[in-house]
């Protein structure tokens, strides 16, 4: 939008969006993004399977999980002092936000199949606007639903404290954002939900397992602590470990600092999201052939 | 039919000149391949102010891409596409702001209401506040919808939604309107008054209409026509100017054994009949002699007779050879 049509002998005497300076543009994208969001929200909260599936998931699946698995092993290297529900539930708080962030742009298929993607595309909005709209839905989402978790963070006898939960919920919309972005930008390339799937299982889930969500890097043999160190959730995972435990604590396991983790994190959400913008930015003629 | 529009749709591509400046479609030359196959051949026409353009075409000719390169869905070539004198390819944000676009399929989002739709829709037109609620309530009231404005889209039947779509389409007040199968999933009525409705806003409004169709009675309803073959206009004009092409009326013939019964009608009668659609068809200056004839000399061979004035269907199978047919039965996308 860097000025007016010209006039046109057939324009009739009135305009849709009146030509206007930066602020205008601003006005524009702001009311595009809020109208995206606001729609991935409500939309969520209108299906009651959802909301079920978003509040019980999570304790379920860290229950259940949790307690198997701390019975079945013991993990070398895995904190002697506290149990293994303990040492799982930041790992599932990112498991949690890994899943529903990228179940979130799943609506992205949708759209496309029901057409409703075609009228935002012919949309005077800048595609940037497509896209932080619908990420920052899916951010919303599963930061909201991580924090359900989160809430039940004295239970698993962990006590972060007020700082600590506040500094988590602000970890929760950053890693939420990330994977909300790589979701977007996986969801982009499927007319299928069936694909979308194949790719959960077959890179989500690994790389949620090589994060020291399931099991700590150290104990496990010097390939995979590569692994894991080079996996960016990894640091998602670290990063929320450090606000719920103490301090010493987190030293003691030899978690990556937070200046680390703020670098990876924010990296990893800004790369992703520019490939986003970039990708669909681009008119693609075989995605209609 | 109204005369008083502009004579030709079809531009020809010496005449650039300061006419076609004045049309709010232009296409000059457009050419456009998928990466596996070339669906638009060299496509030139224009739409001349406040008129209702219809294209005419059977699947696969073409008409759904050439929408979306109109929409700016797809890249199109530079120089070969303008909306209001902007060039698709350059200038797609501003070519949007003008446009308004209604797909083949409703583009709603079902869990939403009729209101939240528009709604929404009109955030992304840079529209909101009080000139919003206005404008929904003007198109709803337009639609006939203002009682289902707070149910969920998907709860109401499809021609419903269709007026949803188009109203949607309406809110921003767009100055071109392009509408894929605007009248596919309106019952006849609805189909009607959209025609009524599609006129008013030529008329009272300037808008520029182009619009796919396989209803005729909605083609017949255009300023003009442009006929859509493979990727390439084989004919265009208004409506009784393409029919009047053919002259008299068309017979169809149904019966037994039709190639020799063919044969015989040409040797004895000296007309062509051309085997089509399970019939034989006679194009004939004195269709109703014509029908004597046959009757007379071969009434047990022959089922039943029909004689009516040409359509544009007649029109598209003596351009083409074939029938817009298919299209109707399949009513999927081109």
């Amino acid at each position: 939008m860097t000025s007016a049509p010209p006039a046109h002998p057939s324009a009739p005497m009135r305009s849709t969006a009146p030509p206007g300076g930066a602020k205008r543009h601003l006005v524009l994208l702001v009311l595009a993004v809020a109208s995206l969001w606001r729609r991935e929200v409500v939309r969520f909260l209108r299906q009651r399977s959802r909301i079920v599936g978003a509040l019980a998931t999570p304790i379920v699946f860290w229950l259940l999980l949790g307690s198997g698995l701390g019975r079945s092993f013991r993990a070398a290297g895995a904190p002697d002092d506290g149990t293994y529900l303990q040492y799982f539930f930041p790992g599932t708080i990112v498991m949690i936000l890994l899943f529903s962030a990228i179940f979130s742009t799943i609506s992205i298929i949708e759209d496309r199949r029901e057409g409703f993607l075609q009228s935002v595309l012919v949309a005077p909005v800048p595609r940037v606007a497509l896209v932080l709209g619908n990420v920052l839905g899916g951010t919303t989402l599963a930061a909201g639903q991580a924090a359900v978790l989160l809430s039940a963070a004295p239970w698993a006898g962990l006590s972060p404290g007020p700082a600590g939960l506040m500094a988590a919920a602000g970890w929760l919309l950053l890693i939420g954002f990330g994977l909300a972005s790589l979701g977007f930008l996986i969801a982009w390339q499927f007319d299928s939900t069936q694909g979308f799937h194949a790719v959960m299982n077959l890179v989500l889930v690994p790389l949620w397992m090589l994060s020291g969500a399931v099991f700590p890097a150290s104990g496990a043999p010097g390939w995979l602590q590569w692994v894991v160190a080079l996996n960016p959730v990894s640091y998602h995972v670290a990063a929320v470990r450090r606000c719920l435990v103490p301090v010493e604590v987190a030293r003691d396991m030899g978690l990556p600092g937070w200046p680390l983790c703020a670098a990876v994190s924010t990296g990893f959400a800004a790369c992703l999201f520019i490939l986003c913008v970039r990708t669909v930015e681009k008119q693609n003629a075989s995605r209609f052939a | 039919m109204r005369t008083d529009r502009p004579p030709s749709c079809l531009a020809p591509p010496a005449a650039v000149a300061r006419r076609d400046t004045l049309s709010p479609i232009e296409l000059e030359n457009l050419n456009f391949a998928y990466p596996v196959r070339r669906v638009l051949d060299g496509v030139s026409f224009n739409v001349p102010p406040r008129t209702v353009c219809g294209l005419l075409g059977p699947n696969g000719s073409g008409k759904t891409t050439l929408f979306r390169l109109l929409a700016t869905l797809l890249p199109a070539p530079p120089g070969a596409a303008r909306v209001l004198g902007l060039d698709v390819a350059e200038r797609p944000r501003e070519v949007r702001r003008c446009l308004g676009v209604a797909f083949q399929s409703p583009a709603l989002d079902r869990r939403l209401t009729v209101e939240e739709n528009l709604r929404q829709h009109g955030h992304l037109y840079g529209l909101f506040g009080r000139d919003l609620s206005g404008r929904i309530a003007r198109e709803l009231e337009r639609a006939d919808l203002r009682d289902r404005a707070r149910e969920p889209v998907g709860r109401l039947s499809g021609g419903q939604q269709r007026r949803v779509e188009l109203a949607k389409c309406l809110l921003p007040t767009p100055r071109v309107l392009l509408l894929d199968e605007p009248g596919s999933g309106l019952d006849p009525a609805a189909r009607l008054a959209f025609r009524g409705l599609l006129r008013g806003l030529c008329d009272e409004q300037g808008v520029t209409v182009l619009l796919t169709t396989h209803h005729l009675d909605d083609a017949d309803a255009c300023d003009r026509i442009v006929i859509l073959d493979r990727g390439r206009v084989v004919d265009s004009g208004a409506p009784d100017a393409l029919r009047a092409q053919i002259s008299g009326e068309c017979v169809l013939l149904r019966g037994r054994d039709l190639p020799a019964l063919a044969a015989r009608i040409s040797e004895q009668l000296g007309v062509t009949a051309e085997a089509d659609d399970g019939g034989l068809r006679i194009e004939s200056d004195r269709g109703y002699e014509l029908v004597a004839r046959l009757m007379q000399r071969f009434g047990d061979r022959i089922e039943s007779v029909t004689l009516s004035r040409p359509t544009l269907e007649d029109v598209f199978l003596r351009r083409t050879g074939h029938r817009l047919e298919c299209d109707r039965r399949a009513e999927g996308r081109s």
